[in-house]
């Protein structure tokens, strides 16, 4: 569904992302986990077609991203970082505004606005005012104009931030949900959260995939580097079906790869939580 | 064209939504009115042509305020991600804007007919010189938004904006002081550049489609440089 091929972003003379290639399966849900600049922001700004590469291609479904930008972004749902909201709408009317932009007809907006607003779950605040909204709320307005439209692709940057933990819960289960029927790429700093949600994992640090794989074989990866990420018996935390124990594996193979990659790079200390 | 239509009208919204384009209404009347009775009194004359000279300098002076939001805003809360992530072109996105700010700018003009209606009134004034000096500010108008806009697409910063839009027309409007000091030869390519010397025939009642081909090459041009800059932003 999405295959990006050697993408690189120089802003200036800093390096933002080289030559990161992967790809993503229909119906998958990629995880891309990294610390704060770590890239994965332009990363996902350039598969959505708002940033051009400075070298490489992004295809989404077999369309280049840049020379078919329109037909790409019909089947792209992408909730930015910072969630694109006008202050002064309320929520229905602002997604409303979003089915016209993305070209939804007539007949079917209200349905849509609808569905989008059950599933991210702002159906009680469709009256009110975004701007009155808090932090959890706005966020989840800005996943709800994601999904508008049901697009078959879906582009979430760092989707839970600003929620509270019960939010937190519904948006991964939100996600899960799509497995199967969407294609979805989900960037987060916490490990947790991309260990509880995604089949495969990309580890980006410094604008460079560290390592791509499903969890299994990340930590297989780890191990094979030795060091403390290959103390434990992966059979033992595999079988236990406990997020923790998932999430504990992960953790290992992070701390591992991006110490290895930088270590004078602080940066992969404050992206464990 | 409907997404097109949909941006001018959440645009529309947004501008008659916030006190701006109410303050920007009131500012504009109350000023013309001050001059209308002013030049009134003194040349007992039932006539709009002076009132007209000094409404396009206050049109000047406001209509940055008014484009200056239009792409500025978008650059700084961030929303322009997500017009520039749903399948909208930048053609539609510049239209759609430039239309609301031109309507605004329009219902203005249109508020400001209380002045003829008062000499039709009590006297018997031209229609030809009225209609030509509203045909003139309204083109001159859809040359200063697009302006604007240009302005309000290199920036975050709405101040910016509006300085730099202001900028350029006060350039557009004075450019005509360069041939003079330039010599002859150069005297036609300025006095054809200035907004000014272009908008004086519609106030004498002569709508030359000269003038007329001016104000639309000038709202194509920075039109078109909009869409340029928004392109370049990204880069």
């Amino acid at each position: 569904m999405v295959d990006v091929e050697s993408v690189s972003k120089r802003y200036g003379r800093l390096n933002a992302v080289s030559g990161v290639t992967f790809s993503v399966k229909e119906g998958e849900i990629l995880g891309l986990l990294g610390p704060n600049g770590a890239g994965k922001t332009t990363l996902m700004r350039i598969i959505t077609g708002y940033l051009p590469a400075t070298s490489g291609a992004v295809r989404v479904g077999g369309l280049d991203a840049f020379d078919h930008a329109l037909k790409v972004k019909r089947r792209t749902g992408y909730l930015p970082e910072i969630p694109p909201l006008y202050n002064d709408m309320t929520v229905a009317s602002f997604l409303r505004y979003v089915c016209e932009l993305k070209g939804i007809p007539r007949k079917r907006r209200s349905e849509c606005v609808a569905a989008a607003m059950e599933k991210a779950g702002v159906a009680a605040v469709a009256g009110r005012l975004v701007g009155n909204l808090s932090r959890g709320f706005k966020q989840r307005v800005g996943l709800a104009q994601a999904l508008l439209g049901d697009p078959p692709l879906l582009i979430l940057d760092e989707p839970t931030v600003g929620m509270d933990p019960r939010q937190i819960i519904e948006i991964r289960r939100l996600i899960q949900s799509l497995r199967g029927s969407h294609t979805v790429i989900f960037s987060s700093h916490i490990i947790t959260e991309v260990s509880a949600v995604c089949e495969r994992v990309v580890i980006l640090n410094r604008g460079r995939v560290l390592a791509e794989g499903t969890h299994e074989e990340l930590v297989k990866l780890a191990e094979g580097k030795g060091g403390d990420g290959a103390k434990r018996e992966p059979r033992q935390w595999e079988s236990t079906e406990s997020l923790y124990a998932r999430a504990s594996g992960l953790e290992n193979v992070f701390l591992r790869l991006t110490a290895d990659d930088a270590q004078d790079d602080d940066g992969g200390g404050d992206a464990v939580e | 064209m409907s997404k097109t239509f949909a941006i001018y009208r959440k645009e529309l919204k947004t501008l008659f939504v916030s006190p701006l384009a109410y303050v920007v209404m009131g500012v504009f009347l109350g000023l013309t009115g001050y001059f209308f009775a002013l030049i009134l009194f003194n040349t007992r004359e039932a006539s709009m042509r002076y009132v007209f000279g000094n409404m396009a300098i206050i049109l000047l002076l406001i209509s940055p305020l008014m484009t200056m939001r239009a792409f500025a805003e978008e650059h700084r809360t961030g929303t322009d991600e997500l017009l520039m992530t749903t399948p909208v072109t930048l053609w539609q996105i510049v239209l759609g804007k430039y239309f609301a700010v031109l309507t605004l700018f329009a219902a203005m003009l249109a508020l400001s007919a209380e002045f003829p209606a008062i000499l039709f009134r009590f006297g018997d004034p031209d229609l030809g010189p009225i209609l030509g000096g509203y045909a003139g500010l309204l083109l001159m108008g859809a040359a200063f938004v697009a302006v604007g806009l240009f302005a309000s697409s290199l920036t975050n910063n709405q101040m910016v904006a509006g300085i730099v839009a202001f900028g350029i027309l006060l350039l557009l409007w004075l450019i005509e002081w360069a041939a003079g000091a330039l010599g002859m030869a150069s005297t036609k390519v300025f006095e054809a550049l200035s907004i000014l010397r272009h908008y004086n025939d519609f106030e004498k009642g002569v709508v030359d489609t000269v003038h007329v081909y001016y104000y639309f090459a000038l709202v194509f041009l920075f039109l078109f440089l909009s869409i340029r800059s928004l392109e370049t932003r990204r880069w």
